[in-house]
């Protein structure tokens, strides 16, 4: 049995703690944020936020270290593929062990499964291997542009990275265990934990549809490598156009279950109100009249080759940005220079599957003094992104329509 | 004064004023402070009341009403619309 003691040197003296944390070996000087942040998140963000490095990591915004949620500034979505040192970190949990490979193991189970099983990593590796370049984007992300500001992890931007991950079948690892007809759900542990005993574990579940999709993984590689261990190592669960939350860290036990999984983790943390937003993926055994959970990724982009304000020359500037959605696939992206009264089409660049970011650029002439820029995504079912804000508490779902200004001189 | 829990955590300053003495031993017992300034200006007395109490019946912290209430009152005055 895994133990959440982290395996960490000193905690401070005097203090007393329940957990231990992550391991920081080494130290890097800690740069200021302000030009990194996005342009709308709350002040306060300003006030105190560093660029830090952590380790096997390039510098990240340093939003919270006791549970890290490290977001990656906009100049690292300059590739489509987001490379593992440029890979956001977000934890909800404080005592995050080291996993020794050589002992880890996943219990598979569970009422809604006629057998069980446990699987070491080489056990894992040993099953019929998938790729899928997929998007992992936490739920709460660009919380910080909400209007009004809503309590949460004040997120930017850059709460989110794409990668190429490669592991087995999460549908192959339950044909071991033998589902049961009446099973309803797949619920999903990882080895982090609460530094206070009496704070409800983060446990979250898929309905039994989505976990048995053929793109649903238990990844150990990301870009080709081990995943790094900030961002789950030595594997997590991998669920292509679904927000981060259900893309489980270190994970160590995959429950079968035949009534819906309960626990704050899935009511009242990461639902939307019922009908406000159009997703087409529903979990529908957690439905309840006032709220859903949150599924898939709505459809977004965002311009990626200038910040806001960038001075650039007057004539030709090609823009460029990624667009994306939940997995239906990106049809066009469409750009404004004159405020949103005309649009014309981006070139769509590098097709890497629909789960993946898609690139695009916009040539556009720029004229001197202020050109303005926005970008709207439209998927293959038609959904596209918002001009006004559909505003929720928990500050999710943010696709309003981009509109950046670029000063030509 | 903020005390960091272990060596490199970053270290958070919070302004100083009766409730910081709740603060800084209830809340920094699980979690890093900078989730207040992070959620600052804009929660009001009653946003800010409502995230400790999130904290005690959801995240099962053990505050007593004494020092939940100072908490609540330090973070509206110093960190609240």
């Amino acid at each position: 049995m895994l133990t959440r003691r982290g395996v960490l040197g000193a905690t401070g003296a005097g203090v007393a703690l329940a957990g231990t944390g992550v391991v920081w070996p080494g130290s890097s000087k800690a740069q200021p944020a302000g030009t990194k942040l996005s342009p709308g998140v709350p002040s306060g963000v300003d006030s105190y936020v560093t660029m830090k490095a952590l380790p096997g990591k390039k510098p990240l915004i340093r939003l919270s270290d006791r549970p890290p949620n490290y977001e990656a500034p906009l100049e690292y979505f300059r590739t489509t593929i987001t490379p593992n040192d440029e890979f956001f970190v977000r934890y909800h949990l404080s005592d995050i062990p080291e996993v020794d490979p050589k002992t880890y193991k996943i219990e598979v189970g569970g009422e809604g499964a006629s057998g069980r099983a446990e699987l070491t990593l080489d056990d894992l590796k040993k099953m019929p291997a998938f790729e899928v370049v997929a998007i992992n984007q936490c739920s709460g992300n660009r919380r910080g542009l909400s209007i009004p500001h809503v309590a949460g992890v004040e997120w930017g931007y850059g709460a989110m990275g794409c990668a190429r991950w490669k592991g087995a079948r999460l549908k192959d690892v339950l044909d071991l265990v033998k589902l049961k007809p009446e099973a309803v759900e797949i619920a999903f542990n990882g080895a982090d934990g609460p530094a206070y005993d009496k704070t409800p574990d983060f446990i979250k579940s898929l309905p039994v549809w989505k976990a048995t999709d053929e793109s649903t993984l238990i990844a150990y590689e990301m870009n080709g490598a081990p995943l790094p261990h900030l961002n789950g190592f030595p594997a997590r669960l991998v669920v292509p156009g679904w927000t981060g939350t259900y893309w489980m860290k270190h994970l160590i036990s995959i429950t079968a279950l035949t009534k819906p999984q309960g626990g704050f983790w899935m009511k009242p943390a990461y639902r939307i109100p019922a009908g406000k937003f159009p997703v087409v993926a529903r979990f529908v055994s957690q439905e309840d009249a006032a709220s859903t959970p949150i599924t898939e990724m709505v459809v977004n982009s965002l311009i990626t080759g200038y910040r806001e304000g960038s001075k650039v020359k007057a004539g030709k500037v090609i823009v460029t940005g990624l667009a994306w959605d939940g997995g239906y696939g990106i049809r066009a992206v469409h750009i404004s220079i004159d405020g949103g009264k005309t649009w014309s089409n981006a070139h769509l660049g590098e097709d890497l599957g629909r789960y993946a970011f898609r690139p695009w650029s916009f040539e556009l002439n720029a004229k001197r003094g202020k050109n303005t820029v926005m970008a709207n995504a439209i998927n293959v079912i038609g959904q596209t992104q918002t001009s006004a804000l559909i505003f929720n508490p928990a500050g999710y779902h943010n696709n309003v329509i981009q509109n950046i200004t670029l000063n030509a001189i | 004064m903020a005390v960091p829990a272990f060596a490199q955590e970053q270290e958070i300053t919070l302004k100083s004023g009766p409730g910081l003495e709740e603060v800084e031993r209830n809340c920094a017992a699980c979690h890093s402070l900078a989730y207040i300034p992070m959620n600052s200006p804009f929660l009001n007395a009653a946003a800010w009341s409502a995230e400790v109490t999130k904290m005690i019946k959801a995240m099962g912290a053990p505050i007593s009403d004494g020092d939940a209430k100072a908490i609540a009152d330090y973070l509206a005055k110093n960190y609240g619309a």
